[in-house]
């Protein structure tokens, strides 16, 4: 109301400071762009300093540091090929379990289950992925490893024991035991970004498909999921990406064995695991950096696999046209 | 023919039950684990749980009353951080951005939000636990506020974008500033949609446990100010399941179904505030 009065005099008056903020675009523009700008220092701050306190063993160990299987406290000597193997192996594993569980589910709940069903199951498939993951690592200690101890792994052992993957002796523990709880946390992503991708295939790939004399299961496989194959592929990688950095569960679960062993029944380490236990109590320095090497290669590792998978859900959903 | 029409009814018949199968498995999961948890955790929680500080390892009894405080300190810290940054920025991003700078910061949003939660707390470790040589609530506090920030950022750009144009315009044609029309128009009208989202970032970072193991540590006694270890109900919860008394794990069940409780309800409230917000903006 006032403004309607302000114009005639404010031509003869000097504009007010407060009159200029009250109007200023810019300063809400400059303000709004500081906070902005802040999210992106914080994350250089981080890589620069995660960069700056593994120096020392950059210099000492070299790329031997990713070869060695040394961890020795007494003599100070670091190597991270067993905390590699750990999170490489057992993501692998549990994507193996998850990926054919998961896009199931996502191609029943987005192409068969009526919405009444798929509109509720979908909202408790995505509460799997609130729970904490120390309340995964709860329930895989008391339920998944005796479980595992008595019934998964000496089924496993007695059929398939003349590998070396599956001979050893049975703790309970270890690298199978962290692949199946991991496997059970990227169920969740897996299965809604599936199966967002194949709610974005246009409707009309399918009835093409049924109009042919396809059966309901060769519209879904010969038609709609080549369509949706990018977004599968990108929901796979955000799977990766969560698995490998996953900590709590996998530290409750793994055994923590620094080494390399080809038996999965064998307690072994991750990256993520070996920095949640042993950083507290990083006596010397060059312990210290050589764990924050290890964040470092874990950092690097997600991002290369999120960037891959945000490129992928984006090249698929920017294609497809109907919801 | 009628052979390999048989075959792909089969199949089809196969397949289908497969992925429902699928489905089934991935749910019972669910319903196992709340169950399970239920069940464990309600047998072990009592009223001490809420008001005790822990006994002597080994000695039954006691309650986890500091880790409660202490998890509401953190939460307090990390959304006091998190929550206003996250929200100018998602602003920033939504209403007054050009074009390539925005694409960076929503891209390194993104990047912070696939960052290994335990690699934030190393971060938190080096700039706030190293320099001052202890473990403090500032330190969970802000590690905690790192993993807030993107959430909080996508979802105030989502909801911003989704207002209407059209209520924009009208602002404009009636003389306001552009700053005056997003605080008093845009804001309040996607106000509930970035409410859920905030709600839902604090819910996410209150089970988080790796970035506190090193930051907040641990503390077995009511800590008197912000600049002492802080004892948590997610660290507890580890450190008492990977411990070898039956007591310490019955409270770890205990915690555990607490910790459950607060994030599915956050969970499941804004879904429910979201729902009935959609069907009146409909009606």
């Amino acid at each position: 109301m006032a403004s309607a009065a302000v114009p005639a005099e404010s031509t003869v008056r000097p504009v007010s400071l407060w009159r200029r903020v009250w109007k200023g675009d810019s300063i809400a523009h400059l303000v709004t762009f500081l906070f902005a700008a802040s999210i992106l220092l914080i994350t250089l701050l981080l890589i620069y300093q995660l960069f700056t306190h593994a120096t020392l063993a950059r210099q000492k160990f070299g790329w031997g540091f990713f070869t060695s299987q040394a961890w020795d406290h007494g003599n100070d000597v670091y190597g991270a090929l067993p905390f590699i193997y750990g999170t490489c192996l057992t993501s692998l594993i549990a994507l193996i379990i998850a990926v054919p569980i998961g896009v199931g589910s996502a191609i029943f709940l987005s192409e068969l289950a009526p919405s009444k069903l798929a509109g509720p199951l979908t909202f408790m498939i995505e509460l799997l992925a609130a729970v904490p993951s120390v309340i995964y690592g709860l329930l895989a200690i008391f339920t998944l490893v005796p479980l595992m101890r008595t019934v998964v792994e000496p089924a496993l052992k007695s059929v398939l024991g003349f590998t070396p993957l599956f001979s050893g002796p049975i703790y309970g523990v270890g690298y199978l035991s962290a692949a199946m709880i991991l496997a059970i946390m990227t169920f969740p992503f897996i299965i809604s970004v599936s199966r967002e991708a194949l709610l974005d295939v246009p409707r009309e790939q399918r009835e093409a498909a049924l109009a042919l004399g396809a059966t309901r299961w060769e519209a879904t496989w010969d038609a709609v999921v080549p369509f949706a194959k990018l977004g599968i592929f990108g929901s796979i990688f955000l799977g990766l990406a969560r698995a490998l950095g996953e900590t709590m569960a996998v530290t409750m679960v793994i055994g923590n064995d620094p080494a390399v062993h080809a038996s999965l029944f064998a307690s072994g380490y991750t990256i993520a695991s070996v920095i949640a236990n042993e950083f507290a109590e990083a006596g010397s320095d060059i312990f210290l950096h050589s764990l924050v090497m290890l964040g470092l290669v874990l950092f690097l590792l997600t991002i290369i696999i999120n960037a891959a998978a945000r490129l992928l859900i984006l090249l698929t959903t920017r294609r497809g046209t109907a919801r | 023919m009628s052979m390999h029409l048989r075959w792909r009814k089969t199949v089809n018949l196969v397949m289908l039950s497969l992925t429902g199968l699928c489905t089934v498995l991935t749910v019972s999961i669910l319903l196992l684990i709340l169950g399970y948890l239920v069940w464990n955790g309600g047998r072990s929680l009592t009223w001490a749980f809420f008001t005790q500080l822990p006994k002597s390892p080994g000695e039954a009894g006691g309650g986890m009353a500091h880790a409660i405080l202490g998890t509401a300190q953190l939460i307090g810290i990390a959304a006091a951080i998190g929550l206003p940054v996250g929200f100018i920025a998602g602003v920033y991003l939504a209403e007054f951005g050009g074009t390539t700078f925005p694409f960076v910061i929503r891209y390194t949003a993104d990047l912070l939000n696939g960052v290994p939660s335990i690699v934030i707390g190393i971060f938190a470790y080096i700039v706030i636990v190293l320099p001052v040589k202890h473990f403090s609530a500032w330190a969970g506090g802000f590690a905690l506020s790192l993993m807030l920030i993107p959430i909080v950022v996508r979802a105030t750009e989502q909801f911003l974008r989704s207002v209407p144009l059209s209520l924009r315009e009208g602002s404009l044609a009636l003389g306001a500033s552009q700053w005056r029309t997003v605080l008093s128009v845009v804001i309040p009208a996607s106000i509930r949609g970035i409410a859920t989202g905030m709600i839902l970032g604090v819910a996410r970072i209150a089970g988080e446990t790796a970035p506190l193991l090193f930051t907040s540590f641990g503390n077995n006694f009511w800590s008197s100010s912000l600049n002492q270890p802080t004892a948590s109900l997610p660290v507890m919860i580890f450190n008492y399941a990977i411990s070898p008394y039956d007591d310490w794990h019955r409270q770890a069940w205990a915690a555990g179904l607490v910790l459950l409780g607060l994030v599915l309800t956050a969970n499941i409230a804004t879904r429910l505030i979201l729902l009935r917000g959609s069907s009146t903006q409909r009606g």
